[in-house]
């Protein structure tokens, strides 16, 4: 299979002479969600700026949808790859919800009646129909960022780009996001997180990218990185409080990395079913 | 004084926005002794950074409305004084470190705090060292703050209040932007300010940490006080934090879950090793 986004040898450096990432091989194929990691300046959003042109790559090769982004217009590529902005505010500028959602497709010179069909979908998506009329400003910042997002699910970009989209987030906006990023996957979307929200990845368990000192030092499933005491230190990361625990419980299976209260639940459930004899450390 | 056996004390507090319906905060009740952390939680909207910020003056003075009630901290009560002046006794440092960072050079981020207090020259240099050395930030004197990682910006503005001496520091929402090393690098420093016998209280959603770091914890819902008590004592309250839309530690979820799903009642820790022994104990016997 063709990945949607080839990301080949790809180093950028910025004008002050600072190299953001450096040699970065990655592919990201249709319908994954994939989450990028790393500590604060470790290249993650420099990376992400590649897949819809804002940051053109110094050294190597990007294509994204088959287009070589050296060579496309970012109209053309934001298209394709939606970015919903860390600080809603900062992508939010129009009177009320419904020019919100509309104007990317304005932008992108769709017909009048796809905008209207495109942004109805995403009324009825993220149940916006109570606010159209609101100032997005005049809204909490939990429903101005799904403003946010739901102004790019309209464009239906094939890959949907969250800056860390939890941060700053209380517990019901964490499990709405986790949600969403659900739904863009089932609508067919390719999701690419930019996050420091172990919670997030942990419940997703998706595929999981650590960026350290602007290179890629690991690519895999989130349970698998997280196992990896190695590259967790190298990057400082830690992972969710749950895993953590499972670890010290030697009633579970030692070889399996447990990333949410669920499977440490399920796998104690499935020893008492099986009659396993439990042995105390001493 | 009668007032100032405790740090902070807050009584009757109520606080209504010009224009606003409804009060922002209702009836607030807590006190914080010195040496003590506090941990100020409650979900989007629920008046937490507005309780923050009556603490140093800042509503009403300068966020103004319509308060009722008394605030005392270290014994005068704040809303006779002016924000100037608590500002020797409570610091304050926001979620974004850049919006509170405004010089070429280190040193003088913290040194501008001091000469607004008015401190003599002679004494800068020995506090912004002390400060500096407080967070960890010693020997970066004559960088650029725009230098630093967000945790060291986050340092780097709990160092400029630092310098001041206060014996209160607020933080609200001080970790939201850091990755988990400088999460732990903040709270890191607040325990260590703790153990200077300063009084902290954060604002956080992330209640992992809450619980580790804070000996109390204030729970607040649309304006209105729901819980104040020690940490461990407010998050076995699990079913209280769960009409709230809120949640406890992922631990203390765990151990909850255990309970219902096999009818046990095992404690509601919210320290790692004590679920593990609690877990292994009660498994084993069932």
């Amino acid at each position: 299979m063709e990945p949607y986004i080839s990301v080949r040898d790809v180093t950028h450096v910025y004008s002050n002479g600072v190299t953001a990432i450096k040699d970065i091989d990655l592919d990201i194929y249709d319908n994954e969600a994939v989450a990028i990691l790393g500590s604060n300046g470790s290249g993650k959003t420099t990376l992400v700026k590649h897949f819809n042109g804002l940051l053109k790559p110094t050294k190597g090769k990007i294509t994204v949808g088959g287009l070589n982004t050296r060579k496309e217009r970012i109209s053309k590529l934001s298209s394709l790859v939606g970015y919903v902005f860390q600080n809603p505010n900062h992508q939010t500028f129009l009177p009320n919800v419904i020019q919100e959602l509309e104007y990317g497709c304005k932008n992108l010179r769709m017909s009048e009646e796809e905008i209207e069909e495109r942004v109805n979908k995403a009324v009825e998506l993220f149940e916006l129909e109570n606010y159209l009329n609101e100032n997005p400003f005049d809204l909490n910042s939990s429903q101005r960022k799904e403003v946010a997002m739901a102004s790019i699910m309209a464009i239906s970009p094939r890959v949907i780009v969250l800056d860390e989209p939890t941060t700053g987030q209380d517990h019901k906006g964490c499990q709405r996001i986790l949600h969403l990023v659900r739904m863009f996957q089932k609508h067919g979307h390719i999701v690419v997180l930019i996050t420091h929200d172990m919670h997030l990845i942990g419940e997703l368990n998706c595929r999981t990218v650590v960026m350290h000192q602007s290179e890629k030092v690991a690519d895999g499933h989130a349970e698998d990185v997280f196992a990896d005491k190695r590259i967790m230190d190298l990057a400082g990361l830690q992972p969710p409080q749950i895993t953590s625990l499972a670890h010290s419980l030697p009633f579970l299976n030692s070889n399996k990395t447990y990333l949410t209260i669920d499977s440490v639940l399920q796998s104690m459930k499935v020893n008492t079913e099986e009659g396993v004899k439990i042995v105390t450390r001493t | 004084m009668l007032k100032n056996q405790r740090a902070i004390e807050v009584s009757g507090l109520s606080f209504l926005f010009p224009d606003a319906e409804v009060k922002a905060l209702r009836n607030i009740n807590f006190s914080v002794d010195y040496g003590e952390i506090l941990g100020i939680i409650g979900p989007t909207g629920a008046g937490k950074s507005t309780l923050a910020m009556c603490i140093n003056g800042l509503v009403p003075q300068v966020i103004q409305g319509e308060l009722e009630g008394k605030v005392y901290v270290k014994g005068l009560d704040v809303h006779k004084g002016n924000v100037a002046k608590m500002s020797e006794h409570v610091g304050f440092v926001f979620q974004e470190p850049e919006n509170q960072l405004s010089q070429m050079t280190i040193e003088e981020e913290v040194a501008f705090g001091l000469g607004n207090l008015g401190v003599p020259r002679e004494q800068m240099e020995g506090r912004i060292k002390e400060a500096l050395q407080q967070v960890g930030l010693l020997g970066f004197e004559k960088r650029s703050p725009l230098a630093l990682s967000g945790g060291q910006q986050q340092r780097l503005a709990i160092a400029s209040v630092l310098a001041m001496k206060p014996t209160i520091m607020i933080m609200d929402e001080p970790t939201s932007m850091l990755d988990p090393k400088g999460k732990n690098e903040v709270y890191d420093v607040l325990r260590s300010l703790k153990e200077h016998g300063m009084t902290g209280i954060i604002i956080d959603h992330e209640v992992e940490r809450i619980a580790e770091y804070c000996d109390k914890v204030l729970v607040l819902n649309e304006g209105e006080e729901q819980m104040f008590g020690p940490s461990a004592e407010v998050f076995a309250q699990i079913d209280t934090l769960h009409q709230l839309t809120m949640h406890a530690p992922q631990v203390t979820e765990l151990l909850h879950q255990y309970n219902q799903k096999n009818k046990q009642d095992v404690k509601l820790s919210t320290s790692i090793e004590e679920a593990a022994a609690i877990l292994e104990n009660a498994y084993i016997k069932s």
